[in-house]
């Protein structure tokens, strides 16, 4: 089953990816990523001191604010920082500052499809960077179904709109650990474990979990395209420390 | 951990419902391993439905759920407008789904609840995409005239899984819908004809037949949070304030997947937690289906 796509990719073919962390000045933490032509800006304010409404004496609040490319803020805006707020909240270590808030700022710069798997992807580049304590990064990615039943990945605004059914994946980045001994007592990785999954039309439960299946490969390359941009700046950064 | 330790030790000669307050998972625990929760529920069974259609007598289409405390009441209002030249025989569908503060003590009079808008949305998506709603069906005069149906959804008692309320008080309301009687004016204008006794009307109506939606594919959903292995089916407010990972299915009546809803929480879904939730969402639909029916046929005898 093959599909002509108009950029003459193969169906598990992803866009090109670009990171740049520390883009601001003034943000404790900041990162751009682009996949293709869609491209999000992230800044992370925090831990600051939490406002009434947020504040938790138990755990740090993560809030995150959408700000769209042009316009005001919808329910699609709102739906989206939901699912970035408890996305966050999920791999961040929480227990670390309690009674504080950390913003998350997203600046949508150009939307060409996938817009929040990318935004997920930036957020937690920014998270890095500002030195925010992670239980594991995540990787986020956009697998549509088309009418013949074929997966493709990371498709354009072009592609998602005439596809039946899409599906944004979330998964945890495969951890690196120096101890020999796994955590896990399940069968499964555990970068095989969905953190968020958010579906788009109908589709038989078979091709859902085919997706899961391609966007599971794909998350390995995507994961890998992060953890190297996340590693490469530590020299530097040790030079100018000391 | 130290607490779960502590917990243990001073649990013995501790009040029920202190230790519910103070160490409230594993107060949980302790109930899921003897397969049971607070409520005397099984972990995979849900509250008891009840659905009562025509609840608002002056909307088009109305219904009234129950999932156990939590409460829905949904109304549908139909207005006539022009449709948009993109789609010229389609009408629309207008989904707002309501929180006022009489709902929970979380919900400040003046300060929308958050979740509220996020619920319109997954709604107005779920009905689109699970294709239960033929929008040409709408039409009255191609390019002229059409239906935009309003549908309210408000939210008078939040015990947790208020998506599922939503969605089957959305289902329920759209069965009950009765479209208005409309005729064309001499200047060729579509109006709502009240009904007249036989005889009396001048005007042929426009959509004589055309009075009920056919529904087909209606969508059906169910809400899981997952605890470690522990896969909790319906829960009620105080499970999901205390158990952060939700898992929301929703299969329609042919048996697709129209939404596989996790967004985030501290829990991984691994292949078979998700099997799990697509296993449980199909009994819970067939279930469903009987209640909704069972309320159409109530409805149609009276």
């Amino acid at each position: 089953m093959e599909v002509d796509r108009e950029d003459g990719r193969t169906a598990t073919m992803l866009r090109p990816l670009a990171c740049s962390r520390s883009v601001l000045n003034r943000a404790h933490g900041s990162a751009s990523w682009s996949q293709g032509d869609t491209k999000v800006l992230a800044a992370v304010y925090g831990p600051k001191v939490g406002t009434k409404k947020t504040e938790n004496p138990e755990k740090a609040s993560i809030e995150v604010i959408w700000k769209p490319k042009t316009g005001q803020i919808g329910k699609l805006e709102r739906e989206y920082e939901m699912i970035l707020t408890r996305t966050l909240q999920s791999i961040c270590i929480l227990t670390i500052n309690p009674n504080t808030t950390t913003s998350v700022i997203i600046q949508v710069v150009n939307d060409d499809g996938a817009l929040l798997p990318c935004a997920i992807n930036a957020a937690c580049a920014a998270l890095v960077d500002a030195g925010i304590s992670l239980k594991h990064l995540a990787v986020a990615i956009c697998c549509c179904l088309a009418e013949t039943g074929c997966v493709i990945l990371d498709p354009t605004k072009q592609e998602e709109q005439k596809m039946k059914a899409s599906v944004y994946l979330v998964f945890p980045n495969s951890v690196l650990s120096v101890l020999q001994v796994s955590v896990t007592k399940i069968d499964e990785p555990m970068e095989h474990g969905i953190i968020t999954s958010v579906t788009h039309g109908a589709m038989s439960v078979e091709d859902y979990f085919y997706c899961l299946k391609s966007g599971r490969a794909a998350t390995a390359k995507l994961s890998n395209f992060l953890r190297s941009r996340l590693q490469n700046r530590l020299p530097s950064d040790l030079l100018g420390d000391t | 951990m130290g607490s779960s330790n502590a917990s243990g030790d001073i649990s013995a000669d501790m009040e029920i419902d202190a230790f519910r307050r103070l160490f409230p998972v594993q107060f949980y625990e302790r109930h899921f391993v003897k397969s049971l929760r607070p409520d005397a529920r099984t972990l995979n069974s849900a509250r008891d439905t009840s659905v009562a259609l025509g609840a608002v007598s002056s909307a088009n289409g109305s219904a009234l759920v129950k999932i156990g405390c939590t409460t829905m009441l949904a109304a549908i209002k139909m207005e006539i407008m022009t449709p948009s030249t993109e789609s010229p025989d389609e009408g629309n569908l207008a989904i707002e789904f309501h929180m006022p503060p009489i709902c929970s003590p979380l919900v400040r009079p003046g300060r929308p609840a958050d979740a509220a808008p996020v619920i319109s949305k997954q709604l107005a998506d779920t009905i689109l995409s699970a294709g239960m709603i033929n929008l040409k069906e709408l039409c009255l005069v191609s390019g002229k005239a059409a239906w935009m149906a309003y549908l309210d959804i408000c939210c008078l008692d939040a015990d947790g899984a208020l998506f599922d309320a939503a969605l089957l008080s959305a289902v329920a309301a759209f069965s009950s819908l009765r479209i208005p009687v409309v005729s064309l004016n001499d200047e060729g204008r579509v109006f709502i004809s009240e009904e007249m006794e036989e005889g009396k009307s001048k005007r042929e109506p426009v959509n004589k037949e055309q009075r009920k939606l056919t529904l087909s594919n209606i969508p059906f959903s169910l809400t899981c949070v997952l605890h470690k292995n522990y896969i909790l089916a319906d829960p009620n407010a105080e499970e999901e304030s205390i158990i952060e990972t939700s898992v929301t299915v929703v299969l329609n009546s042919s048996g697709q997947l129209v939404s596989l809803y996790k967004p985030g929480g501290p829990v991984l879904a691994y292949t078979a937690a998700i099997q799990d939730c697509v296993a449980l969402t199909k009994q819970r639909v067939q279930e469903l289906q009987i209640i909704l029916n069972e309320a159409i046929s109530d409805m149609e005898v009276d």
